[in-house]
């Protein structure tokens, strides 16, 4: 724990106290995430994107997608494949993402009691 | 607001309308692309739900930042000003006394550098837009609203203001869920317990669905998993997420038939 020697004259026991040091740390990770969101794009736009690199790029959204999902579920038990599975199943029949989402959550509690 | 259909992004140039007149990404990078408040407005409101289960990260991000010995006002000033939140559970986690700012803001780095590919993928769409809304849309961009963003842009709506009001709902959610847990923490308790774990998850299963396009993307998803999973042992942090959309986008580029 930080020693903080305003915190004993703030108002709400030091909750609203600001560490310069901690402001300036903060700060810095909000640059270098603002660099890491912005930073493909930047770059992108600057190049001449040949066929060849606009097919790389094309696959990116899917690729991203499975890459994001791929370990969690491998991860994960049961549970989460069952869970998993009826987003799909319901996604694929109704084509409604909040329903499906709904029904994935519910499916994870439900299984997870369960299994 | 402006229509700014009429400015085609560079990288359209090579690429002719009837080419692949059947994938719904093409078609739908050729509907116009507006950015208007009605677009905020449907961002916002299709987020909603889903922001209120990335407020339970916010209430246990507030619940970790407060025992880490950050103050109500500097935890709420983190979630305002980085709005990452993977990158904001892992630093307070690695917060000590002194300080680690070199390891913190390395971390926050390479944990958040998906992003820049994410933002990539959205360029077929919000890059005919000015740059003062596209990178002002990038910084409400998270995982969440990236996923809902694309699957809206590919049907076709051509609502280039959705990632930002997207945004917006996420961005509220979170800082006012950090001050929750920062506050009141100790009695809400273990998030998962409701399931909110597998909300991401679930967003990015769904979009799966509908981005399956036969067997054109066999190969790359083979690829994106094997490298995923592979590394996602190996590498710690979020590594793997970054590495299996390039290695599949690697792919394709060698692949590529002139």
């Amino acid at each position: 724990m930080r020693t903080d020697p305003l915190a004993f004259g703030t108002p709400f026991g030091g909750a609203l106290s600001l560490d310069p040091l901690v402001i300036a740390v903060i700060l810095a990770m909000a640059a270098v995430t603002l660099l890491a969101k912005v930073g493909g794009t930047w770059l992108v736009r600057r190049v001449e994107v040949s066929d060849r690199l606009e097919a790389g790029l094309d696959v990116l959204p899917g690729a991203i997608v499975i890459a994001v999902i791929g370990p969690e579920l491998a991860a994960g038990g049961p549970a989460e494949w069952g869970g998993a599975a009826v987003v799909l199943a319901v996604m694929w029949r109704v084509e409604n993402i909040l329903l499906a989402l709904c029904a994935g959550v519910v499916s994870v509690v439900i299984l997870r009691t369960v299994v | 607001m402006e229509q700014e259909s009429s400015r085609k992004p560079p990288r359209e140039s090579g690429v002719t309308t009837s080419e692949k007149p059947t994938d719904p990404t093409r078609q739908s990078e050729n509907e116009p692309v507006t950015f208007e408040l009605s677009g905020i407005r449907a961002g916002f409101l299709t987020c909603i739900p889903i922001a209120f289960g990335v407020a339970g990260y916010g209430v246990a991000f507030g619940i970790l930042a407060s025992q880490a010995g950050l103050s109500v006002a500097e935890a709420t000033l983190m979630s305002a000003a980085v709005f990452a939140g993977a990158a904001q559970i892992i630093a307070v986690e690695l917060w000590a006394d002194p300080i680690p700012v070199a390891a913190l803001v390395v971390t926050t780095f390479v944990v958040n550098l998906r992003y820049s590919l994410m933002g990539v993928a959205l360029q077929p769409w919000i890059g005919r837009l000015s740059p003062a809304k596209i990178y002002s849309s990038l910084f409400l961009m998270a995982d969440e609203n990236w996923a809902l963003t694309m699957r809206d842009l590919r049907a076709g709506n051509g609502r280039g203001a959705f990632l930002l009001g997207s945004g917006i709902a996420l961005w509220l959610f979170w800082v006012a869920s950090t001050i929750l847990g920062t506050v009141a923490g100790g009695s809400i308790g273990d998030p998962t317990r409701y399931g909110v774990d597998f909300i991401l998850v679930a967003v990015f299963v769904a979009l799966v669905a509908e981005l399956w396009d036969g067997r054109s993307t066999l190969v790359p998803w083979v690829v994106a998993l094997g490298t995923s999973v592979v590394t996602a042992g190996v590498l710690p942090g979020q590594w793997y997420i970054l590495l299996g959309g390039l290695t599949a986008a690697l792919v394709e580029v060698v692949r590529h038939e002139d």
